[in-house]
């Protein structure tokens, strides 16, 4: 009779650890999935702005065109830098690209400033204006993507998820950083 | 850009052009568990007082459990039809209008730009038809949310300042402020409905009950006098624990403007704008007024104190002050 329901008793307790490890499991698998899809969506957004950025750029010279007759190199380089930037490949030869784009946007902005037609003319308010915005956009996706990559490597390396992360092979997201402190600062546009 | 900061030994802190998130003190998201768990027990303080009105005006009426359950029900029933309406009802009872691209494409774009920064989806734009500077945020979900800004807060603010002001409302939505300040509102309001309902209807039945019968239970008399004290009381505390919790929430939006633009400068000086604001808000009304991100009820000065809904913003450009640091 006691064996019986010593037994009885031993299944419960197996059973019910069965079920509170089978809960804790998908849990945290599906909290590390859902961090680490955040992860992706705030990278594929950053992407998404830096295209607005490409986009842009032929319109901002288009416009800025009739205007700076002498300054053709300024605005070539500004197309040549977009270029580059569509072409690269690779992480770091990306970021360079793009550190690149800003440097000569910044030029091209410090060159107009002896233009009062081009910094009164409508289209020209309109393209600054996107062009702000798009600047804005892209340094708040990054940011964006460094907050979810920061809840993500938290929930990667913090009990007891950190258990699941190691056996279904979780791998650490990195952080975008910027190498030199100035460009944290996005371009400013101002005439 | 300088500011007047009133007498303060941090003064010339937010002249210098680099400054850095002060680290060893509270995080934004600690502040913001700190802040979420301390409203979640006043919402829950709140509801006791709803269902122990409702309960002891059941038992003024002989039952208990029946009043407990009108109580509680006729608020969730509220919240429910609330909750269907959506954003778009809220908007229209502070006569705002949805504006497009093409009317204004920087406050567009920066409503936009907030959005990524919080990682929700884009909500949409208002404009408010008043000369009044006030902006406020609504929605249930970050899925349908909405930002309004009035014609003459949108005039008065650069680039920077709109972006602080948008970021403190998109921070209310991302916080889930939102669809709380509107549960919030309801509780209060079904108390105040409650306790008038009851208030009437004993006034009612005294003087029905002085005209035909003494003898209508002398149990029931220190019964009443509880039920018509409390009547009384529960209103006003019910209204200072929502105050409170919406003083609160202002804090965290403000702070989680500053964790979204990284510019605390902008806020403070969007905040001292507003500060200038005279006169009330036409559309405004005590039911909606903790949705704005300034109290749009009060007069020029505008003060604290236990009943408003929102904090001074002396005090609030204090606290925003104290989460940046010089290098």
């Amino acid at each position: 009779m006691l064996a019986l329901y010593l037994a009885d008793t031993t299944l419960y307790v197996i059973l019910g650890i069965v079920v509170v490890m089978g809960f804790m499991w998908w849990m945290n698998y599906n909290g590390l999935v859902i961090t680490r899809n955040a992860c992706d969506n705030a990278w594929s957004q950053v992407d998404v702005q830096l295209k607005r950025r490409y986009d842009l750029i032929p319109n901002l010279v288009d416009t800025a065109k009739g205007y700076l007759k002498h300054e053709k190199e300024t605005l070539e380089a500004v197309i040549k830098a977009r270029q580059q930037c569509i072409d690269v490949s690779g992480v770091k030869n990306q970021a360079e690209a793009e550190n690149f784009l800003s440097q000569t946007l910044k030029s091209l902005f410090a060159v107009s400033e002896a233009y009062p037609d081009l910094k009164a003319n409508e289209n020209m308010l309109k393209v600054q204006e996107e062009l702000t915005s798009t600047e804005n956009r892209i340094g708040f996706s990054r940011q964006h993507y460094n907050d979810s990559v920061l809840v993500y490597n938290n929930k990667r390396q913090t009990f007891p998820s950190n258990i699941w992360a190691g056996i279904h092979g979780f791998a650490e997201k990195e952080y975008f950083e910027l190498t030199d402190e100035t460009q944290r600062q996005p371009v400013k546009v101002s005439f | 850009m300088s500011i007047e900061l009133d007498k303060d030994p941090d003064k010339g802190v937010l002249e210098a052009a680099s400054f850095k998130l002060r680290k060893p003190r509270l995080t934004f998201r600690q502040l913001q568990a700190i802040n979420r768990k301390r409203a979640f027990f006043l919402a829950l303080a709140l509801l006791t007082v709803l269902g122990l009105i409702g309960a002891i005006i059941g038992m003024a009426y002989g039952n208990w459990i029946i009043g407990l359950v009108i109580g509680l029900g006729f608020a969730g029933v509220q919240y429910l039809v609330a909750r269907k309406a959506g954003s778009a009802m809220i908007m229209r009872t502070v006569r705002a209008r949805p504006i497009e691209r093409s009317d204004d494409s920087q406050l567009i774009n920066v409503v936009q730009e907030i959005a990524i920064a919080a990682g929700i989806p884009c909500p949409t734009v208002y404009l408010i038809d008043d000369p009044v500077p006030n902006a406020l945020a609504t929605g249930f979900k970050p899925e349908d949310s909405a930002v309004a800004i009035t014609t003459g807060l949108r005039e008065k603010l650069n680039r920077d300042e709109l972006q602080a002001v948008i970021a403190h409302e998109i921070g209310h939505i991302r916080n889930g402020d939102t669809g709380y300040m509107v549960l919030m509102a309801v509780i209060v309001g079904s108390i105040l409905l409650l306790c008038d309902a009851f208030l009437h209807g004993s006034m009612r039945g005294m003087a029905y009950g002085a005209r035909s019968s003494r003898g209508r239970g002398k149990a029931g008399v220190p019964l009443f006098i509880l039920a018509l004290l409390l009547a009384i009381i529960a209103p006003i505390f019910s209204k200072l624990l929502q105050a409170a919790v919406s003083r609160q929430r202002e804090y965290l939006a403000d702070a989680t403007s500053v964790e979204l633009m990284r510019h605390p400068e902008a806020l403070i000086s969007a905040l001292t704008r507003l500060s200038e604001a005279q006169g009330g808000l036409q559309a405004a009304n005590r039911g909606t007024q903790h949705l704005f991100i300034i109290n749009p009820m009060r007069r020029a000065s505008g003060g604290g104190g236990k009943f408003a809904s929102h904090p001074p913003l002396k005090e609030r450009i204090k606290r925003i002050k104290r989460l940046i640091v010089q290098d």
